[in-house]
């Protein structure tokens, strides 16, 4: 008993310090930049809105995180397609070369996307696709696609073959099979892959930035913008900035029991 | 299982192939196309061997922050693998405490990775951040945006902030997959605490710890934006690491041929340092 | 060792019982003398690993005591206990060897070194695994591993008792009557109180001096295998124990004693005398098959029945009969030969007529 609650002791202190940078984040964004600079104050003497205000009202906050929604929405959809065959593929089968196949993935996941970030570039400039959704989409796809495939071949192992067998002899067809009634045994698993492809796509800010200039800016890239001529404005910064850990956190809450499994990649 | 071997396969992989490939291949090839070449303009391009390579490699620059890399990648996992080990084993074990402790713990997670720089660089500064703030109001004399070591040692906090809740999440759905017989059976055998952890726990939870190292030895090798943002690379270089080295000489410099060489080395020691971690991780599945 | 003793104990595992269907153990008093080697019997659900789990201390019961040698030991966890205990799906710590995992319980007890080598030799010979002790304990079959989990049961010396918790259900039929054997054998050796959970009748009357039957979350009778077939206390022990079980008939008062149907079945005037000053309507007599006897005529005190269905199995032959409108059993030996539907004449010794009102047995010393 005693030593549950030492246990509890300990969480509890862990999630106040890891929570004490994000309340300090929330508490700037109710302060005047003035009451700011003025002195540190552990409430904000002056609650104001106006930070948000801004945001929802200048077009060029608010698109910013149109924007980001909008490839982060893209790549969650392209990377589901593409891994759940894949994946399933690499779950039953034996082919020439899937090791090797495996692994090169796998490796991009592991490049560093400062490597990437000059021919991305000049890749999706000559095709005409720079400062587009679907080029920062296809760009998040070179980290998600093999994270998406590996999640997800760790939950269909769990799957036995033997519905696979079932099911062609109840007289399904492939697609059918796959549509009907694989896909409802590895909901969990799909929901937690969407889960990941949003969070790193959500998070990651230096292909976005680089990949777009003005129609398809992320919200990231428009905070650097904060800082203008009489200094940075810290109160809208802090604001942008609680406004971008919302949407995580509301994903975060659909997947809750099934996310530990999903941080294992499904190998647990 | 046993798989079936079926080279039909193939056309169920065939778009994350040509997916990846897109994205990975032909940029791969400009890289090594740009590493070999000393290019001026449209059509004056000369091919230059292996120029590029040894230039780089004897480039300070790549050295020092190859070192810095390495030592600031060491102390993360150093530091984040047995903390997120400790906070798993404190994690209540299920209900409505454990799903809200995940998500309170998983938070820092979510935000984006400029937002995280931009936390710390208010929350550490001196004069309206709370922890620079605290600290001097100690009698430690803190800044980090002028002292080398505490400009280190706020990155190292921070990335500490960022992603031991990854360790403790992965340590955590491997504690939840030890049935609970073994901890009766420890009960009974009278195993005391650290016998439990030591010869139960810890051996149980390898395969989640190698994937924990090795997401944490990847990301921390390719941290970019977050010091970026905090402290710039500063003060000085101190706490500039490789990408950032990186990218100022790709975009900043816009020294393309050794940007490409020092690119590929860069993705060449990622690599291999992966695959060993791979092929550990794929030892532990089939001894499962 | 130690002798353990159960007080009015009671389990739920529900945190608000409504009623006594949410009790897997209702008011339960026993006691586990020093030294014995004693079965738990009951069928699947009845609330017997539950009672030994709150007897190694890994539940807490809801209501009651536990006490070892007269100390309540409720608060004390399984390792302050000092208790062994074997489960059902055998637990090993796969990092380690045998050797290893033989060794654990005796290393966190702080046992010499040289007491461990010697111990866990000893041990691993009984079990028959000592060519096995240097291998990775993964690497094992599941008869192994269930042998190297016994074994972590038995290393320990100065235990207060080990728990079986139907230690032998992976192990094969062959290798399970050898082990059975050897696990009376250390008890025989080391005279270490042992309990052991099972639900068959067979592996509990080889194994055990004396036989706890539970049943519905209680101990309905505590007996050696013997008392248990002559005299079952409670209906359930009379239909467990045995194969087949008791022939259980429903029957009402009536003069000269009990009847069913037009059936009138006379009692010892012991019985009479009991069954009328006790007002409940559940009233069952029961003989065991082997019991009733057969004769070719009929006299005074025999029942004709219709012959249903003859079993030849082997040894012996069980024969269906229809006595009015009950069906019963009767164990015959080899040379019994009966038509189908012929007529044949049981009679019922007196001592052996069993009379049970609601559902527990009519004894004599009642009186």
């Amino acid at each position: 008993m005693r030593q549950t609650r030492s246990k509890n002791i300990g969480i509890i202190i862990y999630i106040l310090l890891l929570l004490t940078p994000v309340y300090w984040l929330l508490n700037m964004s109710f302060k005047t930049n003035r009451e700011i600079l003025g002195g540190l104050t552990f409430w904000p003497k002056n609650f104001t809105l106006d930070n948000y205000v801004v945001i929802f009202t200048d077009p060029s906050w608010y698109n910013g995180y149109l924007n980001s929604m909008a490839y982060v929405s893209i790549n969650v959809v392209i990377t589901l397609l593409v891994a759940l065959p894949a994946a399933y593929a690499f779950s039953r089968y034996k082919f020439a070369g899937d090791k090797h196949l495996f692994f090169w993935l796998l490796s991009n996941r592991m490049a560093p996307p400062a490597v990437f970030l000059l021919p991305f570039f000049q890749l999706y400039s000559s095709i005409g696709l720079f400062d587009t959704y679907i080029a920062v989409a296809l760009a998040h796809c070179l980290f998600n696609v093999p994270l998406a495939v590996w999640i997800l071949e760790g939950f269909m192992k769990g799957v036995p073959r033997e519905y696979d067998e079932m099911a062609y002899i109840d007289g399904y067809s492939f697609p059918k099979f796959f549509i009907k009634v694989f896909l409802p045994m590895i909901r969990s698993g799909i929901g937690v892959t969407a889960f990941f492809a949003f969070m790193f796509s959500w998070v990651e800010l230096l292909l976005a930035r680089t990949l777009t200039s003005v129609d398809a800016q992320p919200i990231g890239a428009i905070m650097t913008r904060t800082i203008g001529a009489s200094g940075i404005d810290w109160g809208l910064l802090a604001a942008a900035g609680v406004l971008t850990i919302i949407p995580g956190v509301l994903v975060i809450w659909f997947v809750r029991n099934h996310v530990a499994k999903g941080f294992a990649l499904g190998r647990v | 299982m046993n798989k079936i071997s079926d080279n039909r396969a193939w056309w169920l992989v065939l778009p994350v192939f040509l997916l990846v490939a897109f994205s990975a291949l032909i940029p791969l090839m400009t890289v090594v196309n740009y590493s070999v070449q000393d290019i001026f303009g449209p059509g004056q391009a000369f091919f230059v061997g292996t120029e590029w390579f040894k230039s780089i490699l004897a480039d300070q620059r790549l050295q020092d922050s190859l070192i810095r890399q390495f030592v600031f990648s060491g102390f993360v996992l150093l530091i984040q693998i047995p903390l997120g080990i400790g906070v798993a084993l404190m994690m209540p074990k299920s209900g409505i405490k454990g799903s809200l402790c995940l998500i309170l713990i998983a938070i820092p997670l979510l935000i984006p990775w400029n937002v995280v720089g931009t936390i710390w660089q208010i929350f550490a500064r001196g004069d309206i951040g709370l922890f620079g703030w605290g600290i001097n109001q100690l009698g430690i004399d803190y800044n980090y945006t002028g002292d080398t070591l505490d400009a280190w040692l706020t990155v190292l906090l921070m990335d500490v902030w960022h992603w031991t809740p990854l360790v403790a999440l992965l340590c955590y759905s491997g504690l939840r997959a030890i049935p609970e017989a073994f901890y009766q059976a420890a009960e009974i055998d009278r195993a005391s605490k650290w016998a439990v952890f030591r010869y139960i726990q810890l051996p149980r939870l390898k395969s989640v710890l190698i994937i924990a190292v090795l997401l944490r030895f990847m990301d921390s090798f390719m941290i970019y934006i977050e010091p970026f943002v905090l402290t710039g690379g500063g003060p000085g270089s101190s706490t500039t690491f490789l990408s950032q080295t990186l990218t100022t000489m790709a975009i900043g410099q816009f020294d393309l041929g050794r940007a490409a060489a020092f690119s590929l080395i860069y993705f060449l020691i990622v690599l291999l340092i992966s695959w060993l971690f791979f092929t550990a991780i794929t030892q532990a599945d089939k001894e499962k | 060792m130690a002798e353990i003793q159960l007080k009015s104990l009671a389990h739920s595992y529900s945190d608000s019982p409504t009623g006594p269907d949410d009790y897997a153990i209702r008011q339960l008093d026993h006691v586990w003398h020093k030294g014995g080697a004693y079965a738990l019997l009951g069928p699947s659900g009845c609330g017997k690993s539950t009672m030994l789990n709150i007897i190694s201390g890994l539940i807490q019961p809801s209501e009651g005591e536990v006490l070892f040698d007269g100390k309540r030991v409720n608060e004390l966890s399984p390792r302050d206990r000092n208790i062994a205990q074997v489960f059902q799906f055998p637990v090993i710590y796969d990092s380690m060897t045998v050797y290893e995992n033989l060794a654990f319980p005796l290393k966190n007890n702080k046992v010499p070194a040289d007491r461990i080598k010697t111990r866990v030799q000893e041990i691993a010979e009984v079990l028959e695994i000592e060519d096995k002790l240097h291998k990775k304990a993964k690497n094992l079959t599941a008869d192994e591993k269930q042998k190297v989990s016994m074994g972590r049961g038995l290393v320990r010396e100065d235990v207060s008792a080990i728990l079986f918790d139907e230690p032998l259900t992976v192990i094969d039929p062959q290798l399970k009557w050898k082990l059975r054997r050897k696990l009376k054998q250390i008890h025989e050796q080391f005279d270490i109180t042992m309990v052991y959970v099972t639900h068959d009748q067979l592996e509990a009357s080889t194994f055990a001096d004396k036989i706890a039957v539970m049943y519905g979350g209680q101990v309905v009778q505590f007996g050696t295998p013997t008392e248990l077939f002559e005299a079952p206390n409670h209906t359930f022990v009379g239909y467990f124990i045995g194969s087949p079980g008791m022939n259980l008939v429903e029957v009402e008062r009536c003069a000269g004693g009990v009847c069913f149907d037009s059936t009138v079945v006379p009692l010892e005037p012991w019985q009479a005398d009991l069954l009328e000053r006790m007002t409940s309507t559940n009233v069952k007599i029961g003989i065991r098959p082997e019991f009733i006897e057969v004769s070719a005529i009929s006299s005074d005190d025999t029942y004709e029945s219709e012959v249903l269905d003859v079993e030849d199995l082997g040894t012996y032959k069980i024969v269906t009969v229809r006595l009015a409108n009950q069906e019963m059993k009767v164990r015959q030996n080899e040379e019994f030969e009966a038509d189908l539907g012929s007529q044949i004449h049981l009679s019922f010794p007196k001592q052996w007529l069993m009379l049970y009102v609601d559902e527990f047995l009519i004894q004599e010393q009642q009186r």
